[in-house]
């Protein structure tokens, strides 16, 4: 480690570029998105290659829907839990509401497409009130988001485990097509992971909420000081987090024809939905972050697994090779924000260190 | 979410700024904590247009009074009138709602976030549903415009990437947002470098010029007399006086500030022929935080370390322990030199550090005093329980610990059993250098004097010791000489015995004193005598 070197570097050369990095390429690699994308590419390209040598296709029309078929779940789950997470909370009951929602939504339909409406909306109600009470305990309560989502999962999973032994209900006709239909060539579940997540970027840019999320993330005490109500944001967050978690369970039941109890957890939604918006460059203590990069890590995942199908690796192998594919990725993205603050502190004291200040009066007060 | 905070159109400027009603009173104020009175009965206002500064040593009172007008503390007795009309805050935005600003010496920004997006936080003007972006944008221009004509911060650039200068300027910028009568400026320039607290002083005079009144609080005497009007002299809890700028000079103000009889025990000072080998020495170090040091302390001394908060003094200590190492410049420990790049090098030195803060830093405050006292030693060397044991117990005696017993719990001891803990935890290890950082902060007078002894006790042994202590009767009754900080570096160095005055004129850097019996010959300072301050 060369102490000098690294000292001297950043003082002669961040004062004003680093402030000023201009172009679309500096706007891109300033956001905390911009490393996501450049991972995200990264691993496109690997997978392409591994997947062309080993003659399999990747880039194909067909391999491409399936890629994001397969992410549609889990893009939703994640495009809640990017907000929950912004605002550093954290939902583990994801899974389970997703799990309930699907029975519910295919008992409510019953097969009958005039219950369709029915279903969905009580299907969200029962969303919203999940998420109520997350939001209320972690705020009112001051219960630890993690404990606290944790006892709202374990308390739907006795529900489930007690009423439920296996697939229930049965999706409408009609609300199936949610899940196969194609609109031209784009599938119809597509566009609504496209839709689900344009409305979270769209509320975290443009709504007073998003703005306060962040804050509330940030710093919850200089949130506060601004006259944030910050538990009214928090319990805002939770809601649409459960909202996400309700409506992939929709999405689930329309795919499988029916309700599972199992549909959640065996994806493991709540790890993987907090594993993608971690690997799409989102802060996990809060404040910092966005739904596109959640998009992305949801892609790079979607790609790996189709790679790993593609060449057959084994599921175990395949677990491995996504685990160390995620922390590696955060290792970067952690070094990368530590050199930079360094950088910034480097910066500022570099300024501050006085040779105009200190060097001479130190002469005066003993050399003199 | 719908949250439709008040966007109150206040017009702060267009009220006759009449000067029979002080823009801000408080009369008599006086906060107690747990039975102890840190303000007693103290008046100061404030009148528009004005910048009043308000000096004192640490812990004088000065922060106290300010988040009482922020609405953080309610004052135990004493009323707040702001243009005559009584207000009592309980929280921080009923203050803010009252058109007081406080800019905190830590600020209230979030890095993270752009320039506008911080200064409109919790107030986003909307345009039907959504916020209205570049009106948020135009309007933050506009008041960054105001503020820094010459070179506006972009609304838009992201704070943390920002200098500290501006980002000041950008909390400045918010308190204007809010059309603030009254900005509470808490330390504005201990984070900030020359050239850019002039800048600070051009924005403090625009808002001057819309009949804003500041509060100033500073112990740089020198800004002082450069912005502000009238000076409020703040010492242990109570108003000395307040006086005009241009009646009174900075010596003036120093005496006021200190000049309380030492009536505290100290143990006596080391013989002059007791002085060790040089045990840690220092030539040109450095990192960002301190800079240029030149440093000898000896075995068998008490090296005092006296200066402002923010001097550098504890990132000096910090840097020497290997938390923050030295990134240029030599250090020796005992005549061989040393890198010491962790905390765990520096103890496996020789080095103990006692940390301001010892319930964070010093202490496992849900342990054992047994666990806490071998925690250092434990990281160096595993030894066997039972010897553990015993010498464990000799060392509590050693620090005359009183505790119910090696196995009881950290946190139910008082601060000044806490205090020998900790140094029995440094023993552990038979350092050659300790360092105290605030030794008997937050300790009862009578358990202080306990800890002197122990602190001289050490360096009788023949251990080098470094004390730093912003209480200048500490600093001035142990130690063998005195170094004085001041901008992350060494601002000069006085004989045991200076007076407070002398100490104070180093650490604010008001005027260069002539060190009267140090070895250095007084240099020719007859031209210049103590008055370029005012």
């Amino acid at each position: 480690m060369n102490r000098a070197v690294s000292r001297a570097e950043p003082r002669v050369s961040l004062g004003g570029p680093w402030g000023k990095v201009t172009g679309a390429f500096g706007a891109i690699a300033r956001t905390t998105s911009g490393p996501v994308y450049l991972v995200l590419l990264v691993v496109f390209l690997i997978c392409f290659a591994v997947v062309t040598i080993d003659g399999g296709e990747f880039l194909s029309v067909d391999n491409i829907r399936e890629m994001l078929v397969r992410s549609v779940a889990l893009g939703i789950v994640a495009a809640g839990q990017t907000l929950v997470i912004l605002g550093a909370s954290l939902d583990l009951s994801v899974a389970y509401v997703i799990s309930l929602t699907s029975l519910i939504g295919a008992e409510t339909m019953d097969g009958q497409n005039g219950q369709i409406v029915t279903g969905i909306a009580l299907v969200l109600l029962i969303g919203l009130a999940i998420g109520l009470v997350n939001g209320l305990v972690i705020t009112k309560l001051r219960v630890n988001p993690f404990i606290a989502t944790l006892g709202v999962a374990l308390i739907i999973r006795g529900y489930l485990e007690a009423n439920y032994a296996g697939p229930a209900g049965s999706s409408a006709p009609d609300f199936r097509k949610l899940g196969f239909e194609n609109i031209g060539p784009i599938p119809l579940s597509v566009i609504l992971l496209f839709a689900v997540v344009a409305a979270v970027w769209f509320l975290l840019r443009w709504s007073r909420f998003g703005n306060r999320l962040y804050a509330v993330g940030g710093d919850e005490q200089v949130a506060k000081l601004s006259g944030v109500r910050t538990h009214r944001v928090l319990i805002t967050a939770h809601v649409l987090c459960a909202l996400a978690a309700a409506i992939t369970g929709l999405f689930l039941a329309s795919r499988l024809g029916a309700g599972s109890p199992l549909v959640g957890q065996e994806a493991s939604y709540d790890l993987q939905s907090i594993a993608a918006v971690v690997l799409g460059g989102t802060y996990l203590l809060g404040g910092r972050g966005g739904v596109l990069g959640t998009l992305a890590g949801v892609l790079i995942l979607a790609m790996l697994d189709n790679t790993f199908d593609q060449l057959e690796v084994n599921s175990f192998a395949k677990d491995v090779a996504r685990g160390l594919i995620i922390i590696a990725a955060v290792a970067a993205y952690s070094v990368r924000w530590r050199r930079h603050r360094r950088r910034e502190a480097a910066a500022a004291e570099g300024v501050d260190e006085p040779p105009q200040g200190g060097a001479p009066v130190l002469q005066e007060g003993r050399a003199t | 979410m719908s949250a439709e905070s008040e966007t109150s159109e206040r017009a702060p400027s267009e009220r006759p700024a009449g000067n029979d009603v002080p823009l801000l009173e408080m009369k008599g104020i006086s906060k107690e904590f747990y039975g102890v009175r840190v303000l007693d009965r103290v008046d100061v206002d404030c009148r528009a247009g004005e910048v009043h500064a308000i000096v004192g040593e640490n812990g004088a009172g000065k922060s106290t009074l300010m988040k009482i007008l922020a609405g953080v503390y309610t004052p135990t007795e004493g009323e707040v009138r702001i243009e005559g009309e009584p207000v009592s805050f309980h929280h921080p935005l009923e203050s803010q709602h009252a058109g007081v600003s406080i800019i905190y010496q830590e600020f209230t920004l979030l890095p993270d976030r752009s320039v506008a997006e911080n200064i409109f936080l919790g107030r986003e003007p909307k345009r039907g549903l959504l916020v209205d972006r570049s009106g948020m944008e135009a309007r933050s221009a506009e008041i960054l415009e105001q503020l820094a004509p010459d070179d506006p911060i972009s609304p838009r650039a992201q704070v943390g990437l920002l200098p500290v200068d501006r980002q000041q300027t950008v909390e400045i910028a918010k308190a204007l947002s809010l059309d603030s009568r009254i900005v509470v400026m808490d330390e504005p320039t201990a984070a900030l470098a020359a050239h850019e607290v002039e800048r600070l002083f051009e924005r403090v005079a625009r808002l001057k010029e819309r009949g804003i009144g500041v509060l100033y609080i500073s112990h740089r005497l020198k800004e002082v007399f450069e912005i502000a009007e009238r000076v409020t002299v703040l010492k242990d809890g109570e108003r000395v006086d307040t006086v005009p700028t241009s009646e009174v000079t900075s010596p003036d103000l120093v005496r006021m500030m200190v000049g309380r009889e030492l009536d505290q025990y100290f143990p006596p000072r080391a013989e002059p022929g007791s002085r060790g080998p040089v045990k840690l020495r220092l030539r040109g170090a450095g990192n960002y935080l301190v800079s240029n040091v030149d440093l000898d302390v000896h075995g068998g001394e008490i090296v005092g370390f006296a200066g402002l908060q923010g001097s550098g003094r504890t990132e000096l200590a910090r840097a020497i322990f290997g938390a923050d190492p030295f990134d240029e410049g030599t250090l020796e420990l005992d005549g061989s030199e040393r890198q010491i790049r962790s905390p765990r090098e520096a103890v496996a030195a020789g080095i103990g550090f006692v940390t301001e803060d010892r319930k964070a830093e010093g202490l496992a405050l849900m342990q054992s005093v047994r666990d806490n006292v071998s925690l250092a030693w434990r990281g160096l060397r595993r030894s066997l329980r039972k010897k553990h044991e015993l010498e464990i117990g000799e060392l509590t005696k050693a620090v005359e610990l009183r505790a119910r017993g090696l196995g009881q719990e950290v946190r139910f001891l008082s601060g000044g059993n806490q205090q020998k803990v900790v140094l029995a935890k440094w023993l552990a290890t038979e350092p050659q250098l300790v360092i105290f950082d605030e030794p008997t902060r937050g300790i009862d007078v009578g358990a202080k004097a306990g800890i002197h002894d122990l602190i001289r006790g050490l360096a009788s042994e023949g251990v080098a010791v470094v004390m730093i202590s912003s209480e200048l009767p500490e600093v001035i009754g142990m130690s063998d000489r005195i170094i004085v900080m001041r901008h992350g570096s060494i601002a000069g160095e006085l004989e045991a015995g200076p007076t407070e005055a002398e100490i104070m004129f180093l650490a604010t850097g008001e005027t260069d004193i002539d060190v009267d019996d140090s070895a250095t010959p007084a240099a020719a300072g007859g031209e210049q005598p103590q008055e370029d301050g005012s």
